[in-house]
């Protein structure tokens, strides 16, 4: 791989951009900044968020990287983008070369550009964080501008796919891992299914991150892509229910990979918790995202609370509780025991959430509910909490505050305290090692399980994690499944 | 897409349809269900699967008109094609020879026991059906039922039709009169409520199929959640069949109005 980096980066065009600019003077330009919708006017719209740089913001963020020797952020990126040698390509204003080598290793660079937490990975890794203690080069932003490019252009390049080997292969799930697995075995010439469960694509791309953060628009046209590679997706179909494993072998499926998720909601099991206006944020966003149940066209309904608590301090809180902004609500609350700093969100979702209007009670925890007398959930008691030692996880443990309580009053009610595994894969499947919290057993090299023909990989391996995450384990059980079918042990 | 090749009016709020589903078919076992979505805009809502040929890869749905969702199904015409439909989904039933089994159904729930009374009877188990409806022209599928029943018992609350009374008046006849062994019960939630109360008198092991409000069907939302024995489960993948005598139905009931 390095030996790539390093041919790439001495290709004569590299050269030419190093030399145009003295490092100096792009250690001096400072971070770009990323346009925004006002929060005043987004509250109240299902639109992006983020509105993407301009080209001539993006010219500008690209000279700030140095395009180093050792290009450390690349270490940080899960799927080991090759990022000077798309930023270069933006510098040089080649925008869908730009676009084009994102996709050498990333299936969803659109999506990647906008839900990864860089600033945990490849910016972390970056020059200016590591070394000068300046802001990183505004690696996500960039890769944002190259995909956003590319599609708006309307000339959108498909990677080119080795010639067809006739090897048929089976993926579960059509989420992040399963569409990075597939967007790599396809390359490799492999006759590709993705089998979802639900009527649309993308997993949690679809059901789990709302439009203004993510647009479905996005996730289709990435999974174009896909399936203009040659994967063949299959919706309404439960591998382990409508088809079985046996099935998949009978029909000559060489290799399967399992990407089925996080898809098991966590309740917190206290009083009152199935009181009417008590959910999950996966059935709360399952039922806006997937269901379009704001719209009202939609059968599906949903519950447009005024006074709404989410209950939780990730990525999905955040989502949900700005979700419920959006469909109305007065007062929009995140409910946490810990204190902000050991929020697991990312800094800018927490960021947009506070522009938003959104009330934070951290160091707080539910203990009960109450209702109507028709179930109706009405108020919530919470129980005030404080730091103590570091637990298991390095964050400092919450810890109740004796007898200190207070009832807070509310209509809605969206638990975002942590999926487990969907079980209905370790359930249905044989031959595979499952942990007691329900995760596959993996080879952490090569995703590969107990079966050698089964590899697996994001939340069904990690039990929660992230987008790029289940990403990563996508590519690598690709790379490994693909070794093992050419040179088996 | 999946096409319907036979619709059958049973009564004017209940429809049977027969619809392509091949792979379904072939895997589903009794007590299993299907999530169906009609048209873009539609709602994923469980129906209990009747029963299945996999010879003719289709599925049986019985489907009563309550609200927006099942009058879109009901108003699908034989060729026309049901947007999505997933399954089989939760839990089959446990089929044993249990001895003597009594199957309980309500109204429109007699569709999902039928494939159950099939079950037992083939495991060997003398099975008594009792059959309860409002009045004589909502009892369906009485010919099918019997054909796997060693008893047919009929209630209507008009006394149309059989005899005058409550789905428990008949399953309590039986009980007083011989040893019963298991009790299924599939209908209203109320009536299944009912039931449970009786069997749980007799000390009868009851087991109730229920059918609560869903979205993914798959263990993904919780929707569905009931409280079983104090816990709380997920009828799409902890059921949809529950000990009837742990089920906590007046939280069901009250859940079940959610979006009324």
């Amino acid at each position: 791989m390095s030996e790539y980096l390093q041919a790439e980066r001495a290709q004569e065009w590299r050269e030419v951009q190093r030399k145009s600019m003295k490092n100096k003077d792009r250690t001096a330009i400072p971070r770009v900044k990323m346009p925004e919708v006002n929060p005043e006017v987004r509250s109240h719209t299902y639109d992006e968020v983020n509105l993407g740089l301009t080209e001539a913001l993006a010219l500008e963020e690209s000279h700030r990287c140095l395009d180093c020797v050792d290009p450390t952020c690349i270490t940080g990126c899960p799927v080991e983008i090759n990022i000077p040698k798309f930023i270069k390509n933006i510098e040089r204003g080649n925008y869908p070369e730009a676009a084009r080598t994102l996709k050498e290793t990333s299936a969803l660079p659109a999506v990647c550009g906008r839900v990864c937490p860089q600033e945990r990975q490849c910016e972390s890794q970056c020059f200016y964080t590591l070394k000068l203690k300046k802001e990183p080069v505004a690696i996500g932003h960039l890769e944002r501008f190259a995909a956003d490019y590319e599609r708006n252009s309307g000339h959108i390049s498909i990677p080119a796919t080795a010639a067809a080997n006739g090897i048929k292969i089976a993926v579960v799930g059509s989420g992040p891992a399963g569409l990075a697995f597939a967007g790599d075995m396809v390359k490799l010439g492999y006759d590709v299914t993705v089998f979802e469960a639900l009527h649309e694509l993308g997993g949690v791309l679809r059901y789990g991150i709302p439009e203004f953060r993510l647009p479905n628009e996005i996730v289709d046209i990435e999974i174009d892509g896909l399936r203009k590679m040659g994967v063949k997706f299959e919706t309404n179909c439960i591998v382990g229910k409508t088809i079985s494993q046996e099935d998949l072998k009978e029909e000559g499926f060489s290799g399967i990979f399992v990407g089925s998720g996080a898809g098991l909601p966590n309740f917190m099991n206290i009083p009152g918790e199935n009181l009417i206006g008590i959910m999950s944020c996966n059935e709360y966003l399952t039922r806006v995202n997937l269901m379009q149940a704001a719209d009202p066209e939609s059968d599906t309904p949903v519950y447009k609370g005024k006074r709404v608590a989410v209950i939780g301090g990730g990525n999905t809180a955040m989502d949900a509780v700005r979700t419920a902004r959006r469909l109305g609500a007065e007062k929009a609350m995140i409910v946490y025991r810990r204190s902000e700093e050991e929020m697991p969100a990312r800094v800018e979702e927490i960021k947009h959430a506070k522009e938003e209007g959104i009330d934070f009670f951290t160091l707080h925890n539910p203990i009960r509910y109450e209702g109507d007398e028709r179930g109706r959930v009405q108020r919530m008691l919470l129980q005030r909490m404080q730091l103590g030692e570091p637990d298991q996880s390095g964050r400092r443990r919450p810890v109740a505050i004796e007898g200190d309580t207070l009832w807070l009053e509310v209509d809605e009610v969206i638990v975002s305290v942590g999926v487990s595994p969907n079980p209905l894969i370790p359930q249905t499947f044989s031959g595979m090692e499952v942990t007691a919290w329900g995760t596959i057993v993996v080879n952490n090299d090569t995703m590969q399980t107990a079966d050698e023909m089964i590899f697996a990989g994001g939340d069904i391996v990690r039990g929660g994690a992230t987008v790029i995450l289940a990403m990563g384990d996508g590519r690598k059980a690709a790379k490994s499944m693909h070794a093992h079918l050419t040179h088996p042990l | 897409m999946n096409k319907i090749i036979a619709k059958e009016n049973f009564s004017e709020k209940v429809v049977r349809f027969e619809v392509e589903a091949p792979l379904i078919a072939k895997s589903r076992k009794a007590g299993h269900f299907v999530i169906v979505r009609i048209g873009k805009k539609g709602e994923r809502v469980p129906y209990t699967i009747a029963a299945a040929n996999p010879q003719t890869g289709t599925i049986t749905l019985v489907i009563q008109r309550v609200g927006r969702s099942s009058e879109k199904i009901c108003q699908l015409e034989v060729g026309d094609y049901i947007t999505d439909m997933v399954g089989p989904l939760g839990k089959a039933t446990h089929i044993e020879n249990f001895g003597t089994v009594v199957c309980a159904g309500g109204g429109v729930g007699v569709a999902p026991m039928l494939p159950i009374i099939e079950a037992m009877k083939k495991a060997g188990n003398r099975v008594i059906s009792v059959l309860a409806a409002r009045s004589k022209e909502l009892v369906i599928l009485e010919e099918q039922v019997a054909r796997y029943s060693d008893e047919v018992i009929i209630m209507t609350d008009d006394g149309s039709y059989g005899e005058k009374g409550l789905i428990t008046h008949g399953v309590e006849k039986v009980i007083q009169r011989e040893k019963v062994d298991l009790c299924v019960t599939i209908g209203p939630a109320i009536m299944m409520k009912f039931v449970a109360q009786l069997t749980k008198k007799y000390e009868v092991p009851t087991l109730a199929s229920l059918n609560t409000i869903m979205v993914d069907g798959t263990g993904m939302c919780g929707a569905c959640r009931v409280t079983v024995g104090g816990k709380t489960k997920f009828v799409c993948i902890d059921g949809p069949e529950f000990d009837a005598h742990q089920v906590d139905f007046d939280e069901m009931l009250m859940r079940l109005k959610a979006y009324n």
